[in-house]
């Protein structure tokens, strides 16, 4: 996470402007800083009533847990910031887990091929959903909902009713979540650097830039000369190519794997990114918000744990929070609509 | 994508316009003295000794005809721009000048014709290509990326960069921040452009066209929002445009700002290229003329009855921020014209009346009655019909029937058990279709078939079908043609003789003038001024509508 806090920092000391400039800077980081306001309260509650929920282990354990979820509202990121959705990377994350590690059992490859196929997997499927919606101009809700029963579906047929389980996999590949530097797992620091690099992308290069103007106005877009098609299609194919390797870590962490790996997981991911502060409409919301979303839909679980709350409330948590980041947001919108609106007809003739 | 490019030496093939001394300019060439030399043209080339007279037009367009569906928006789309000039393109709404504009940005590519650069034919694929042809082009209505901020919404697309191919905010900011002080106006780049008036939308995409530093700068109303200061420094801005070569095309209904700032002008009607010509020793009825083509004819005062009751009284209505302290009246029988710049709040009003919007102060009251706010169930009830600006996304259901759009808001009366009898929806919309003059294949086809002029009138039937006490019609005209249009105005007459209040929202300027009897016009959401029929004149309106002093508009 390093990096991206640095990276927040850059933006915030940008030159000094005017009161709006300062106005509209405040709300821009209102988007990320409730969200992380919100999960250090939510961390301090939870800790001031069980203290053990701040135990190395119980962090380490987080963390890991948050890795693969975090890599996926990356990808998710990309795709909802330009007015689409993915929902196709539960079902492309489970047919990569599957394949990939079965490749051990069956043809004793390395760690590395694992990896080149579990991507290769990904990013074909991406590819497909970024064709159909780039050039088939098929609302991306329609083509990806579609894909999410076929890959599925072609998952299904491969693996039938086998699993691979742990014995299988060779210690190298299981050890990948494990691996720990001063009790950090080198994981979530390699994850933090991914996330970090694409929240870099999205707000300093301009293919990045220009996937916030798709979402933010399609029909401008396509007058500014953007390529509004292979945009499109580059984040369904970066989103899939995440959701496969992220299939492949996912293997390495849960070692068991069968044909219902990563079902529904999509909306565990589309509601971490909401919740962090992406639009759902697109043009706006961070990659650093969405991972913070995600560190806060699983610290609830493993605060739950902590707790001796039963598990089962955390899908009602869950869809409590995504109400709460809604209206917030909403209010934000409106507020902040209210006083540029004021503003401008007071500045203005 | 680099048709433009790569054919922009290439001499022409066609070996049209001979002229005598004809030499193309150097980039360089030295600027005629703006607004004291006339012009380069293809009709007085020897006029001006000393100017350089280029061999081709920059940039023209020759017989380009565009259809949308049954719609032909240009059947004859003719204009040459010349590199240095400042070249007016005229025409009522409707004649296809944004058609024309659409097809100089590569957003439409004509059925036929042909788009020249440098004497050359191109083909534009896309805003791309027009945009490495060093076409820019101001829309007329803004298209800005609400969520982003001024000066990325200036760069789009073409930010400057630093090592490793990122986008220097920096510079960014400093450049926006070069082209706002160039324009003369206090805007902040870093802020979102959500939120910013329309005036200030359209400094945004005035400084993103100059940022391209373009040949050819289109220019589609871009005065239409702003204040008085503001076109006098968009003009100095045309004007060094000029100096560097560059070629202007311009937009606007305002003929003073035409003969301030143009050389030469070209007219539209009805989708044809009517004249093309320098502007020096042509006056305003000129231009009129050829934009309108024939007088319009003078309504006979016989045909109005005199205003009976208070139908609509509208009080002191406020929404925040769109429109302030809104109070008008309207009387059976008599036509209330708004008038006002696009953006000014009229629709807006006109939405918070009929129920669709809420207000935050304020009331409405038909017949002397309070409407309760916010619900077009109620308004309807009372006695409201609404013809919405778009009605092809609100006035219908496209894929449904001429009949079932016409009976939609009757069906209460057409029901029997619960069930809407065909047989009763059927002569019901007979009987309208006729009374109307509706043209049409069958009852029974979608009204996307129809043209937009009988779209209109289903629209039209739908609401009087009701029968009700007050009609609000939002630009019933726009996109009509001429013959239609006539038709809807004396449509509209005939229903205030027979005792309709109606309030008729409406951009064009001879339409207000030709049919409401009171004129109320709006600015930045406030009623500024109110005429009577015989009073009312474009100029008084025009005035009004941008509180503009009157000299400029004499």
């Amino acid at each position: 996470m390093t990096t991206t806090v640095t990276e927040r920092q850059d933006s915030a000391g940008a030159p000094p402007g005017t009161g709006s400039r300062k106005l509209t800077e405040r709300v821009f980081r209102i988007r990320e800083s409730g969200i992380i306001v919100v999960f250090v309260v939510f961390v301090a509650v939870t800790t001031a009533v069980k203290p053990s929920f701040l135990d190395e282990q119980n962090i380490q354990f987080l963390l890991i847990n948050t890795t693969v979820f975090a890599l996926l509202a990356l990808g998710e990121t990309i795709v909802v910031i330009s007015r689409n959705v993915d929902l196709s990377i539960g079902s492309v994350l489970g047919l990569s887990a599957y394949v990939s590690a079965s490749l051990f059992g069956s043809h004793h490859v390395g760690v590395p091929v694992a990896f080149a196929v579990g991507l290769g997997i990904g990013l074909a499927c991406g590819v497909a959903n970024g064709l159909m919606v780039a050039i088939g101009r098929v609302p991306s809700l329609v083509v990806t909902l579609a894909t999410l029963y076929i890959v599925r579906g072609v998952d299904i047929l491969i693996v039938g009713g086998n699993q691979v389980n742990a014995q299988t996999l060779p210690d190298a590949f299981t050890q990948i979540p494990r691996a720990t530097v001063f009790g950090v797992p080198y994981l979530a620091i390699a994850i933090a650097v991914v996330i970090g690099i694409g929240a870099y992308y999205l707000r300093s290069f301009r293919s990045g830039r220009e996937l916030y103007a798709i979402g933010s106005n399609p029909e401008a877009a396509r007058l500014a000369a953007i390529p509004v098609g292979r945009r499109v299609f580059t984040a369904f194919a970066v989103s899939g190519a995440i959701a496969g390797l992220a299939g492949v870590l996912w293997a390495a962490q849960y070692q068991t794997i069968d044909s219902s790996a990563g079902t529904g997981y999509e909306l565990t991911v589309i509601s971490a990114v909401v919740v962090g502060g992406v639009a759902i409409f697109g043009g706006s919301g961070s990659a650093v918000g969405a991972a913070v979303g995600a560190l806060l839909l699983s610290s609830i679980n493993s605060a739950l744990n902590v707790l001796g709350i039963s598990p089962l409330w955390l899908e009602a948590i869950s869809g409590f929070l995504l109400l709460l980041a809604i209206t917030l947001d909403r209010v934000i919108s409106l507020r902040l609509q209210a006083a540029l609106r004021r503003r401008s007809s007071g500045v203005g003739t | 994508m680099t048709a433009g490019a790569s054919d922009r030496e290439t001499p022409s093939a066609d070996g049209s316009q001979p002229r005598p001394g004809a030499s193309a300019p150097p980039p360089a060439a030295p600027a005629p003295s703006p607004g004291a030399a006339p012009t380069p043209s293809p009709a007085r080339a020897s006029a001006a000794p000393g100017t350089p007279v280029p061999a081709h037009p920059v940039l023209a367009l020759r017989h380009a005809a565009k259809s949308f569906g049954a719609v032909r928006a240009v059947i004859d789309g003719t204009i040459e721009l010349y590199a240095g000039e400042a070249h007016a393109l005229l025409g009522e709404n409707g004649a296809g000048k944004s058609t024309i504009v659409k097809i100089l940005a590569g957003v439409h590519q004509p059925d036929s014709g042909e788009v020249l650069i440098d004497g050359a034919p191109v083909t534009l694929h896309g805003p791309a290509a027009a945009q490495d042809a060093g076409i820019a082009v101001i829309y007329q209505e803004p298209t800005l990326f609400p969520d982003l901020s001024v000066a990325e919404n200036i760069f789009m697309g073409r930010q400057p960069l630093v090592a490793g191919r990122r986008i220097d905010r920096r510079r960014m900011l400093a450049d926006s921040a070069a082209l706002f002080r160039r324009l003369g106006v206090r805007l902040d780049p870093g802020r979102i452009c959500r939120g910013l008036s329309i005036a200030d939308q359209q400094i945004v995409e005035i400084a993103k066209a100059l940022s391209l530093d373009a040949r050819v700068i289109v220019m589609d109303e871009p005065t239409a929002a702003l204040s008085a200061a503001e076109v006098d420094r968009l003009f100095e801005v045309v004007r060094a445009l000029r100096e560097g070569r560059a070629a202007v095309l311009f937009i606007s209904h305002r003929l003073e700002e035409v003969f301030e700032i143009c050389q030469r002008v070209t007219v539209m009607r009805d989708g044809r290229h009517v004249l093309s010509s320098e502007l020096a020793g042509l006056t305003a009825d000129d231009l009129v003329r050829a934009m309108v083509g024939r007088q319009m004819a003078e309504r006979t005062a016989g045909e109005r009855s005199a205003p009976g009751e208070l139908v609509l009284r509208v009080e002191h209505l406020t929404r925040e921020g769109v429109f302030t302290d809104v109070s008008l009246d309207v009387r059976a029988g008599e036509i209330v014209a708004l008038a006002g710049l696009v953006g000014s709040g009229r629709s807006e009003v006109a939405r918070a009346v009929f129920g669709i919007d809420r207000y935050d102060a304020g009331r409405v009251l038909l017949r002397g009655r309070e409407l309760r706010r916010a619900s077009p169930a109620a308004a309807m009830a009372s006695g409201i019909g609404f013809v919405p600006e778009d009605r092809r996304q609100q006035g219908l259901v496209m894929d449904m029937s001429v009949q079932q759009n016409v009976a939609l808001a009757s069906l209460a009366r057409l029901r029997k058990g619960g069930l809407v009898r065909a047989a009763a929806e059927r002569a019901f919309t007979t009987d309208w279709a006729v009374r109307l003059n509706l043209k049409y294949g069958r009852l029974s086809d979608p009204v996307f078939q129809l043209s937009g002029g009988n779209q209109q009138k289903v629209v039209l039937a739908k609401w009087l079908g009701r029968q009700p006490a007050l009609l609000i019609v939002d630009e019933p005209t726009r996109g009509i043609d001429i013959a239609t249009k006539a038709e809807v105005h004396r449509l509209l007459v005939r229903l205030a003789g027979d005792g309709v209040a109606i309030l008729m929202i409406s951009s064009e300027l001879p339409e207000v003038l030709h049919v409401g009897d009171r004129i109320l016009v709006m600015r930045e959401g406030r009623l500024t001024a109110e005429f009577g029929h015989e009073e009312a004149t474009e100029e008084k309106i025009m005035a009004a509508a941008t509180g503009q002093p009157q000299e400029r508009a004499s």
